[in-house]
């Protein structure tokens, strides 16, 4: 239904746009000139009134039809049948219904449930075709409202405008809204995490083992919640990580501007940016099918002794990821400083390095900053390559030979098989997601002021 | 020269030391003696067999028009067009009697004593006093710290720019106006204590009165300096120079005083560059 109402809409607006130049052109018989606007103006000033306002009816109605019923549901139950349900236990029933109305019966439905079912059913087909009626009605009343403002003098361009304006806005919009949600999400969970476990336990415990038995039955860890190991583990692969990235990633951007001749650098970008397309999983088999085992080999060999998934070899893997964000960005940076900055060093008599290390980088440190910045909040947040490569339990440790965990290994482990969501277990997830995302947040807040500062300062 | 023949023939030209006992107002020592030289970009020439003698302490103004090849000369003194991969020079331009495209040249120290000064004022990100001091510090020059501030005040004074900018000498260059900000770039080069100065339309991006106090500047400095400026402004050329040469489509048309060359030039082409009929 909501589909053909859809296109009911459209064909309206298309209608609309062709009225409104049809009007805007009578209006003047048949002179463009004359009129204040463009006739395309006035023909999409009434589209937008045809359609905006009856999309955004058919949208609210939506959003609150079945909520409605719900609950005109729920009233209609014969009240004996429903007395002294619990909250869930009514939900569950209304899932019953709904289940019986949509065709799915399994066994013998009671006779409440069967009569409920056939309500529900026809209150849903009254209700859409109602929206049905409502929307193409709005759209009619906006079109005759629209087409009596049209005339010679009407500023349908402004009016166009307006529109556009509210487009862009509600753009942007979706994209606020919808982080607000996901935090707010996040943000409850931690917080009913928080009822359950201590803060002090989560942020300065220095134990992490979240595995506690959700049936009596499952035989378990204790249930420790320090989160400390974890947000180390985490920042030791992403400093591996960075540590392997940035030198390679800006010198390799360096050579590529200033040293490589054009031929070489036709084929070498492309071959550096081809490591951006790798997916991650791949990486992630290459770490632990390559990359651990012949550092494990290689500790063997100098008797020195490598776990098989040891920080060094995720974070290293990890770092090969990142090289093209890295060198990409600093490449196009170091780029646009202007030739005339070279030119004024060379003149004075600077070698290339020195004018590469005095001029261009610090001119370029913006740019550079946040490719670098944008690496690191990759690295933070990156999960397939540590899932398959770093270890899982959680050991507090800074040395890159030994195994550690990350925030998003826990996280996909927590969510990993039974889950409830009244069980420090699973909120846990929500609580580590939470900080993680407040630690990013911080990274990108300073990343932006470091950028701006040096803007000032290097415009 | 030839010891033999050098004294009996008056048609080989007379060097700078006997110019100065014949015509001592008149003559300086050569500074920069180029002959046949001959630039490529790719396969197109640039230039063609130019032949410029420019004496020492004097301003010497390149004039001509667009794509005539007075940059591009310019820029084989201080072999700015190495830094072009497809640029070849032939010929040989002599410094104080030193050919400087010989391999034992070091561009560097080449550049440290042929300072350029560019069309479109290019002061570094940094500060005004490391601007100064940028050229100073890879050269070596300054033994201490006060010696550096020794050398920043000392080149931003001649520059004409230290009492604007004393009290802001950590501000960043960038931010100083357009004129200031070309002064600062002629403060950066003397900095490194040039022989020559080279100016590459120091005044096209700036409005009169800054183009006024750089051309003030320019005179001052020919006491101490060899000045090589292009220009496309012939009332600048007049005001400046003391010598001008004027290039079209790659040769060096002609090259006298000044004063000649703006009231009695000797070449059809040059009265029609300067008379505006062309150019």
């Amino acid at each position: 239904m909501f589909g053909y109402v859809l296109i009911t809409l459209i064909a309206l607006s298309l209608a609309g746009f062709v009225l409104g130049r049809q009007r805007a052109l009578a209006a003047v018989s048949g002179t463009a000139a004359n009129l204040h606007s463009l006739p395309n103006y006035h023909g999409y000033f009434i589209a937008a009134w045809v359609g905006v306002p009856a999309l955004v009816l058919v949208l609210v109605w939506l959003l609150f039809q079945g909520s409605v019923i719900d609950v005109l549901l729920m009233r209609s139950l014969p009240a004996d049948k429903i007395a002294g349900l619990s909250q869930s236990e009514l939900a569950l029933l209304i899932s019953e219904v709904k289940s019986v109305a949509g065709g799915a019966i399994f066994g013998t439905p009671a006779a409440h449930v069967v009569e409920a079912a056939e309500r529900y059913n026809a209150w849903q087909s009254i209700a859409r075709w109602a929206m049905a009626a409502a929307a193409i009605a709005l759209a009619l009343v906006a079109m005759l409202i629209a087409r009596a403002r049209i005339a010679k003098d009407f500023r349908a361009r402004q009016g166009v405008e307006h529109v556009m304006d509210g487009l862009m806005i509600f753009c942007s919009a979706i994209a606020i809204l919808t982080t607000l949600g996901i935090v707010t999400s996040l943000a409850i969970e931690a917080y009913r995490f928080f009822q359950l476990v201590s803060p002090l336990q989560f942020f300065f415990g220095l134990n992490w083992e979240p595995q506690i038995a959700i049936r009596a039955d499952q035989v378990t860890a204790g249930g420790a919640f320090g989160a400390i190991p974890v947000y180390v583990g985490t920042l030791l692969i992403a400093f591996i990580a960075m540590a392997v990235a940035t030198p390679i990633g800006l010198l390799s951007a360096i050579y590529l501007t200033e040293y490589a001749s054009p031929k070489v650098r036709a084929v070498v970008k492309p071959l550096l940016e081809i490591l951006a397309g790798i997916p991650t999983v791949v990486y992630g088999f290459f770490a632990v099918l390559v990359v651990a085992p012949a550092m494990r080999n290689f500790g063997q060999a100098i008797g020195f002794d490598i776990a098989p998934n040891s920080a060094l070899a995720a974070g290293g893997v990890m770092g090969i990821m990142l090289i093209p964000f890295i060198s990409s960005l600093s490449d196009d940076a170091i780029a646009a400083v202007p030739q005339s900055l070279r030119d004024g060093s060379y003149g004075l008599g600077a070698t290339k390095s020195e004018t590469i290390i005095s001029v261009l980088l610090p001119a370029a440190l913006p740019g550079i900053m946040g490719g670098i910045l944008l690496a690191v909040s990759r690295a933070i947040g990156e999960t397939m390559i540590v899932v398959m490569a770093a270890g899982i339990i959680a050991s507090l440790t800074l040395n890159p030979f030994e195994p550690v965990t990350t925030v998003t290994v826990q996280i996909v482990t927590l969510l990993i098989g039974d889950t409830e969501f009244d069980n420090p277990k699973t909120l846990a997830a929500f609580a580590l997601g939470l900080v993680l995302f407040l630690v990013t947040l911080c990274l990108n807040v300073i990343a932006l002021r470091i950028v701006q500062k040096y803007r000032e300062q290097y415009d | 020269m030839n010891d033999a023949t050098g004294s009996v023939n008056a048609g080989i030209p007379l060097s700078a030391e006997e110019m100065s006992k014949i015509a001592p107002g008149l003559a300086h020592d050569i500074k920069i003696k180029s002959s046949d030289v001959e630039v490529h970009y790719g396969d197109k020439q640039a230039l063609f067999d130019v032949n410029l003698d420019i004496p020492a302490n004097q301003v010497i103004a390149l004039i001509g028009p667009s794509g005539c090849g007075k940059s591009t000369y310019m820029r084989c003194l201080n072999r700015m067009n190495d830094t072009i991969d497809i640029a070849r020079v032939t010929g040989t331009i002599e410094i104080d009697g030193v050919d400087i495209y010989q391999k034992k040249i070091d561009v560097v120290e080449l550049r440290a004593r042929v300072g350029m000064v560019f069309q479109k004022p290019n002061p570094f990100p940094k500060s005004i006093f490391e601007n100064v001091a940028y050229g100073p510090k890879i050269h070596g020059l300054a033994a201490s710290k006060s010696d550096m501030e020794e050398i920043v005040v000392e080149s931003l004074t001649k520059a004409g720019l230290f009492d604007e900018v004393k009290d802001r000498l950590e501000a960043p260059g960038t931010g100083l106006s357009g004129g200031q900000q070309q002064r600062l770039c002629i403060a950066r080069a003397i900095a490194t204590k040039p022989e020559v100065i080279l100016m590459d339309e120091p005044c096209s991006a700036l409005d009169p009165i800054a183009t006024a106090k750089i051309e003030e500047l320019i005179d001052e400095l020919k006491q101490n300096y060899t000045i090589v400026i292009v220009t496309h402004s012939m009332q600048q050329a007049a005001r400046v120079s003391q010598m001008t040469a004027f290039f079209h489509l790659g040769y060096l048309v002609e090259v006298g005083e000044t004063d000649q060359i703006f009231t009695n030039p000797q070449d059809k082409r040059t009265q029609d560059y300067i008379t505006g009929r062309f150019g």
